[in-house]
């Protein structure tokens, strides 16, 4: 894992003491409200409806066991021993008092964490894909070009003021876990004919009221170019991105009015100017970043093939959860685990101080002291040997963390929604609730196999509903909730916006209307083999508005 | 009908104002019935903004059901009452 370095550790110092200095102003009157917002904003504490709301930063999604139980221990002594955890890999805490929250940053200080640039309009937490480094199917680690460009934008003073909120996402494979096409910036990791490692880039992916799927404009970026290239975007973005009008100003939309030639032409004039700048990468320099994400020293552990087997046959739970819920790893006595932070019925995404310093320990003794957070909202033990698997899953099952829904329709991604959250205009957890608790039959779950459903309470779509397979978007009507639901949306390799398939449903409509999109996919899937999206994009949108409205004509 | 609501400035608990102070309460607070009690109200949450005491503050419209004030947005009752869901640190509220 990555460690601070003298520069990091003093840039962060600095910045705690820095806000703490502002803190004690804002409460002794020295500062307005008006002054201090950008401020707290710029260190990531929002005000929510019900109290303050602090961000902090998970850089790629990675953490140690040391890291955990700090946040555990700020849950329990700051808020109200709990925390959630964010569709950008970051931890939100709900109930953080302002006096507090010099304290709170001191302590995140003190394991190599802070929340800058959780929020404002500057570079946000770098996310990459949460099985990085340990996915068979990796050209490579994801994670050093992460780190790279966190240190590149850390407090960047060219990109501290862009005209809105940019956010970066890494992905190692093919196969992308990481949503990179509705990121501002997408980067992909592959190699070309010489072996050499480099980068796909896209740019201007987002979602909010204006999804947009990003455009590739370069095949093959060389790895010492990484800062360069990303440097002309954001120049290009920084000069000509609108700053007239907030829903306007993402880079989406300057790719969209530019066109993506012209676009791509102007970023490589910006990047003709750079590329033998002092921003080229040393090889050297990148090789010792990718030190620190080094594969840890793995044991054989020959002996969990059999152990693995013979547990399997002793526990049929156990057997599903580690079909459901493990993946491959590279070292064939190891596999990756899916800690499923959403046990059905529950509140996605959120975990208790207990929770996670049983992660922690789990994470320190089973997993070479290392966890991911997904942008799926779970948690990841990345390298956990065949043998210890029943160890794990017989300490998560009493704290329900062992629910072997990963990747099914009850493994929800939601926003906090209005349940917290200023922005939201309708609530998403307890849609998310309901709709977990119809599906409870985990049997009927693997019945109907892979099915995202990603619930927003506004069209920020924090809840990522325009790429769920479903979608369920929270509007307010006259007064009242209303949930509009989205179809064939997919934040994989091959992205696409769902479609809004007609009016929407009550609060107390809504989950009945799931379950008769999810049987009219079982009703026309040619098999089992075929996944609901797979479905959906062989079908189209008919058979499920037929289902919904009865006719065309009603779904207007 | 209105009430006046902000968030306490050292640590952003939604407060309403009731007869001589802010309170935790929502069901506390002082109920304006006309122009001038509302405009009243503005001042107090105006002083009370520029004193540092609170921010975010706002008059919001409420109802009364069964003698006892009722937010009219969803929003706004959700402030009143906390999260509606059964969330972990409750019992701390």
């Amino acid at each position: 894992m990555y460690r601070y370095d003298e520069f990091d550790k003093a840039f962060v110092a600095a910045r705690v003491a820095e806000f703490g200095d502002q803190v004690a102003r804002r409460l002794s009157g020295e500062l307005t409200e008006d002054q201090f917002r950008p401020l707290r904003l710029m260190n990531g504490v929002y005000l929510q409806l019900h109290a303050y709301m602090l961000r902090v930063a998970i850089p790629y999604g990675t953490l140690s066991s040391k890291q955990m139980h700090k946040l555990a221990h700020i849950a329990r002594v700051y808020d109200r021993g709990y925390g959630h955890f964010t569709t950008r890999q970051n931890l939100q805490y709900n109930w953080p008092a302002l006096k507090d929250m010099p304290a709170v940053l001191a302590e995140l200080a003190e394991v190599e964490m802070h929340a800058l640039q959780t929020s404002g309009n500057c570079i946000r937490n770098v996310t990459a894909d949460h099985f990085a480094g340990v996915a068979a199917d990796e050209i490579a680690d994801p994670r050093p070009a992460s780190e790279i460009l966190r240190q590149w934008s850390s407090i960047h003073p060219e990109f501290s003021y862009l005209p809105r909120k940019f956010k970066i996402a890494v992905t190692g494979a093919e196969q992308d876990r990481a949503a990179i096409q509705v990121h501002d910036i997408g980067l992909q990791v592959v190699k070309n004919d010489k072996g050499e490692i480099g980068f796909v880039v896209y740019v201007g992916g987002g979602q909010g009221r204006t999804p947009m799927v990003a455009k590739k404009i370069r095949d093959f970026l060389p790895e010492q170019d990484l800062l360069s290239y990303c440097t002309a975007i954001l120049r290009v973005y920084n000069l000509e991105g609108r700053r007239d009008n907030k829903y306007k100003a993402r880079i989406k939309i300057l790719v969209h009015e530019m066109g993506t030639e012209e676009l791509r032409q102007a970023v490589e004039t910006e990047f003709d100017a750079l590329r033998d700048t002092e921003l080229v990468l040393p090889a050297e320099d990148i090789r010792a970043i990718e030190a620190y994400f080094a594969m840890p020293d793995l044991n054989e552990r020959e002996e969990g093939h059999g152990k693995l087997a013979t547990d399997k046959k002793s526990d049929a739970g156990f057997a599903d959860w580690v079909r459901q819920n493990t993946v491959a790893h590279k070292n064939p006595d190891y596999r990756a685990v899916t800690v499923s932070l959403k046990p059905i019925g529950g509140i996605p995404g959120d975990a208790s101080a207990d929770q996670m310093d049983l992660l922690a320990d789990i994470a320190l003794n089973y997993s070479s002291d290392e966890l991911r957070i997904s942008h799926e909202q779970n948690i990841i033990f990345p390298h956990v040997a065949l043998a210890d698997l029943k160890t794990i899953y017989d300490l998560l099952l009493p704290v329900e963390l062992a629910t072997a829904n990963a990747g099914l329709i009850s493994d929800i991604i939601a926003c906090p929604g209005l349940d917290y959250c200023a922005l939201a205009n309708a609530r998403s957890i307890p849609v998310a609730q309901k709709i977990s608790e119809r599906f409870a039959d985990m049997q009927r779950q693997r019945d109907i196999g892979e099915l995202k459903l990603k619930i927003s309470g506004c069209i920020n779509a924090c809840g990522h509903h325009h790429v769920g397979h479903i979608g369920i978007l929270g509007v307010e009507k006259k007064g009242e909730e209303l949930y509009q639901i989205t179809l064939g949306g997919s934040a994989d390799e091959n992205t696409s916006i769902g479609d809004i398939i007609g009016r929407g449903f009550g609060p107390d409509e809504i989950t009945d209307a799931i379950e008769k999109v999810v049987d009219t996919y079982l009703a026309h899937r040619n098999n089992a083999d075929e996944n609901f999206l797979a479905a959906y994009r062989r079908l189209g949108q008919a058979p499920f508005k037929e289902a919904l409205y009865g006719s065309v004509d009603k779904a207007a | 009908m209105k009430v006046l609501t902000a968030n306490r400035l050292t640590d952003g608990e939604s407060v309403w104002y009731a007869a001589s102070d802010w309170s935790r309460s929502f069901y506390d607070a002082q109920i304006a019935t006309d122009a001038d009690a509302e405009s009243r109200l503005a001042t107090i949450g105006a002083l009370a903004y520029a004193n540092n005491e609170v921010v975010d503050v706002n008059l919001i419209d409420v109802t009364l059901v069964d003698g006892k004030p009722h937010a009219q947005r969803l929003r706004e009752r959700i402030r009143a009452d906390g999260p509606t869901i059964d969330y972990r640190g409750q019992t701390a509220a």
